[in-house]
């Protein structure tokens, strides 16, 4: 029990499963008012990759980066990759980068498909709903599954049943399809998850008529279980809506929204600074910002300048008076000292105080001059960011896929079983718990209908002889690198420095770290803090057996990767009545993710 | 069923020794999950093949791993604690990740797993280890950071971590006399681990003699053989016919691979269901099933000193046998002359 109020009780989860990683959760709940009024979220990673990354051969750094995270490590290897090839000034052939699309295509598939299915499913299990909504079970029982045709599953508690853990025929069809797109993934990356045949100025893997064989045929067997598997899941989140009124306060938060692009068009992208800008707004996943609704920018060079690293209540020292990496980038725009270009870490061990220093992670913020605010963007846990950035951005536009303005269509051809479809990912009304996770399945789809076009282009080079993968480069005495890419969880970037030919700076900045950053030294408060301490309860159990399910929801929406480690702590315990300010009183703390 | 209705060939079929066993998986080491990861991909078995039964014999399996656990919080540690206190048994403990030196700093921590009540602080991943190590009936070392530190013990680390041996004494065995099971990779081959696992639990069946581990602790009929001896591409080796660049179906020595004298089965085993791989794909053996592993394979983009070397070695014969066979193989395209064309 927690300080005079009787209806406020501490409850703990430590740690929380079913995310990459270790996560613990420390919240006060106020049962009679059915809010979480404070919360500490706290993990315990600290491993030094940009410490350890000193002084080595800049051409290791995707080799070392992909290690930081087990689930997307290509992704950090891709984004390695890209800085690679700037600072090295090297252009892949376009060969290389259709296949590492398509290896990133699949990878988009695999993780979803598992994290959506095998970890966050479970949360809308048979199992957990009789655990903690008995009541909503049994309404489930007695609703029919408006696409009970396409999918299968008659009613939405059959749909429930499917997704328990292992006996679930749904669970385990998505565990073997993780699979199946894991494959296409090795036939392009060679292994998954830290790949094998990617390199600066492009890839080893050899682009036969078999490979994209292997791919494609695969491809379209994930296409026809997608085409169940995105019904399924607009009918168990739209009966969430249905059967729990306010459903959608749960997890919500502003549209702070960022994308960093994933998908490169070798048809423009040459990797150099320069043209950063025109070759970022020609990616297949438009990279920029949304502010309330907003889109405020689609320039790469804009989104990396804004970039500012603060530290609030961190394990590290300050690096302002520190040494100044960048003065300025390739184009002669400033570049300030909390870039991640100019940052140094150095770590300082200590033991966990939420009076005062409690996390290994920073507090990384987009500065927007328009109104000076250095913005805590989320990522809407990947998917929900991709698709609001690419729909207001109407720049992609390849026939398997449109951005419209107000949505993305999404067109799967015919196979084995079923016929064509056009799938709508329309822009939700909310930023909030199921917008991340129905976003989580249609991105899978987006990335199944991109797969289809990067196949035709690779097959393209291949049948006009144009097989080579990969161009000779030098490593430079002197130089500076940044990818820009998407993680499956959200925007991703590496900054390198090279000196004398080897590593003198790198900076990984995963989703994670953004979502789940502390209270910085302006005293904005970090993404999941909001979204948590918005969270109204809706779980029947009152404190006994108290499983915080709906809490557990809004968590595992932002898809929390742990290797990130993340420690967050918002606020002391206040009147409930000011709870919904999303500023009062809270402080997040996150781990430091590398 | 009576016992006319017992089918005649229920006789092969022997209860396991060991009725039922816990696996209990702590990723809180310094690593990425990725070894966990890789075991959801594997199906030489797959994980529901273990956790459903559908292998004859071996021990009814219940499952902890953080990434699957259905439970949250305390009660996901539940187990962890009934078998820490002693009232859980037998278990199989598996560790993921590297072990850090938390004696390296005057206060805080590197890896943690849970809070303790009592204070508030993080319960370290050594102290877990501490106290289950002892009572597990194995230990296994998931991925190359567990077995040997792997990349987050790479020189100039700040978290002076090392793997599992290092941590708890090479010579270390369990109370069922079984010594530490290293299946390193990073992250592990998934089927090498599940194999290893599967093998573990058909000793506990009474069904397999004493698991058969080399000095470095690798299970021998996994890691005895190089990278090299596997490799479809060995034979370009052997004709001395080296690819210049990547992106080439030729052998990829020159470009940096440690194929040669890195003791793993990728090339004959493929990634997943045989798609996949290294130097057989295109991709540079960088040695990370390996002790050594990053530091003495780094740069990864040069030539091993050794390969040199040796790929000079092999250049007179290579090249003698290759004309020779390209010779034969010119005539063996041709029909016998007695067909008509």
């Amino acid at each position: 029990m927690s300080g005079d109020n009787p209806n406020l009780v501490r409850m703990s989860w430590d740690p929380i499963t079913r995310i990459v990683g270790s996560l613990g959760l420390h919240t006060t709940i106020d049962f009679a008012n059915r809010r979480v009024v404070e919360c500490h979220s706290t993990s315990s990673i600290f491993r030094g990759y940009s410490i350890f990354m000193k002084g080595k051969d800049p051409r290791d750094a995707h080799f070392i980066t992909s290690r930081i995270c087990g689930i997307c490590g290509d992704n950090h290897a891709t984004c390695a990759v890209y800085a690679q090839n700037m600072a090295f000034g090297v252009r892949p052939p376009a060969l290389a980068d259709w296949i590492i699309n398509l290896g990133e295509a699949a990878e988009y598939m695999f993780d979803h498909n598992l994290y959506q299915d095998n970890l966050v499913g479970v949360d809308f299990c048979e199992q957990m709903i009789r655990e903690t909504n008995p009541s909503v079970l049994a309404r489930a029982e007695t609703t029919s599954a408006p696409h009970a045709a396409i999918h299968g599953y008659r009613t939405i508690a059959d749909i429930m049943q499917a997704l328990n853990p292992f006996t679930g025929t749904f669970y385990r069809e998505a565990l073997q399809m993780s699979r199946l797109s894991r494959e296409m993934f090795c036939l392009m990356e060679g292994r998954h998850v830290h790949p094998s045949t990617l390199y600066p100025g492009g890839i080893g893997t050899v682009p036969s008529v078999q490979l994209f064989t292997e791919y494609q045929v695969r491809l379209m067997k994930y296409a026809e279980f997608l085409k169940r598997a995105v019904p399924l899941h607009d009918d168990l989140f739209d009966f969430f809506y249905d059967a729990l009124p306010g459903y959608e306060e749960v997890g919500r938060r502003r549209v702070l929204l960022g994308c960093w692009g994933a998908f490169n068009n070798p048809g423009a992208c040459d990797f150099t600074y320069a043209r950063m800008n025109e070759w970022g707004r020609a990616m297949h996943v438009t990279p920029g910002i949304v502010v309330d609704g907003e889109l405020i920018t689609t320039d790469l060079v804009e989104i990396n300048l804004g970039i500012r690293i603060l530290l609030g209540s961190s394990f590290y020292d300050d690096w302002q008076d520190g040494e100044t990496f960048v003065r300025t980038d390739p184009l002669g725009n400033p570049v300030d000292q909390r870039h991640p270009w100019n940052q140094t870490t150095s770590p300082r061990p200590q033991k966990r105080d939420f009076q005062g220093n409690y996390t290994w992670v920073m507090s990384p913020r987009w500065f927007d001059r328009r109104t000076n605010a250095h913005l805590a963007l989320d990522t809407g846990g990947g998917p929900l960011a991709r698709f609001w950035v690419t729909a207001l951005a109407r720049l992609v536009d390849i026939g398997y896929i449109k951005a419209t303005g107000s949505g993305v269509k999404i067109y799967l051809p015919k196979t084995m079983t079923m016929p064509e479809v056009e799938f709508e990912w329309k822009i939700p009304r909310w930023n909030n718990t199921l917008e991340r996770d129905r976003a989580r399945t249609y991105f899978q789809a987006y990335a199944a209908a991109a797969a289809l076009y990067f196949i035709e282009r690779a097959l393209e080079e291949v049948h006009a002889g144009r097989t080579k993968t990969w161009s000779e480069f030098k490593v430079p005495e002197e130089a500076i690198g940044c990818g820009f890419h998407e993680a499956v969880r959200g925007l991703l970037s590496h900054h390198v420095v090279i000196r004398q030919g080897k590593i003198a700076n790198y900076h990984p900045y995963p989703p994670t770290c953004w979502n789940a950053s502390p209270r910085d030294s302006f005293g904005t408060p970090g993404p999941y803090e909001d979204a948590v301490l918005s969270t109204p309860i809706f779980e029947e159990n009152g404190p006994d057996g108290f499983k915080g399910i709906d809490i557990m929801r809004t968590l595992r929406s932002f898809d929390p990767c742990m290797p990130c480690g993340v420690h967050m702590y918002l606020g002391n315990g206040r009147e409930i009545s000011v709870q919904h300010s999303p500023t009062f009183g809270m402080q997040l703390v996150s781990g430091k993710a590398t | 069923m009576d016992q006319a209705s017992v089918p005649y060939g229920r006789k092969t079929q022997r209860p396991p020794v060991i009725p039922a066993i816990d696996i209990l998986w702590i990723t809180a080491g310094l690593g990425c999950d990725g070894d966990t990861i890789a075991m959801t991909s594997a199906t030489q078995p797959s994980i529901e093949d273990l956790v459903l039964g559908a292998i004859p014999g071996i021990p009814r399996v219940s499952f902890h791993n953080p990434v699957l656990a259905y439970a949250v919080g305390d009660d996901f540690l539940r187990t962890f604690e009934l078998a820490a206190e002693g009232n859980l048994d037998p278990f199989i403990l598996v560790i993921e990740g590297s072990i850090p030196n938390e004696r390296n700093k005057n206060e805080g921590y590197w890896a943690a797993l849970g809070t303790d009540r009592a204070t508030g602080q993080p319960i370290t991943t050594c102290e877990w280890i501490d106290r289950l190590a002892p009572r597990a009936w194995a230990v296994m070392a998931a991925g190359t950071c567990s077995a040997y530190g792997g990349i987050h013990a790479m020189l100039g680390n700040p978290t002076g971590c090392m793997g599992l041996p290092d941590y708890m004494g090479w010579g270390w065995k369990s109370k069922a006399g079984i010594p530490i099971v290293c299946v390193p990779g990073c992250p592990i081959q998934p089927d090498n681990f599940m194999e290893t696992l599967l093998y573990l639990l058909r000793q506990a069946a009474g069904q397999a003699p004493m698991i058969s581990l080399d000095e470095e602790l690798r299970p021998t009929w996994l890691f005895s053989q190089t990278v090299h001896e596997g490799c479809d591409r060995a034979g370009y080796y052997e004709q001395a016919d080296f690819a210049e660049a990547y992106g080439s179906i030729k052998c990829i020595v020159k470009q940096g691979c440690w194929g040669p004298v890195v003791q793993c089965n990728v090339g004959k085993r493929g990634w997943m269901d045989g798609i996949g791989g290294c130097p057989n794909v295109g991709g540079v053996c960088i040695g990370c099933t390996m002790p050594g592993f990053p530091d003495k394979f780094m740069p990864f983009l040069e030539e091993p000193p050794g390969a040199k070397l040796s790929r000079t070695a092999v250049v007179t014969y290579g090249r003698t046998v290759r004309a020779l066979r390209n010779f034969t193989k010119a005539s063996l395209n041709k029909e016998p002359e007695w067909r008509g064309k």
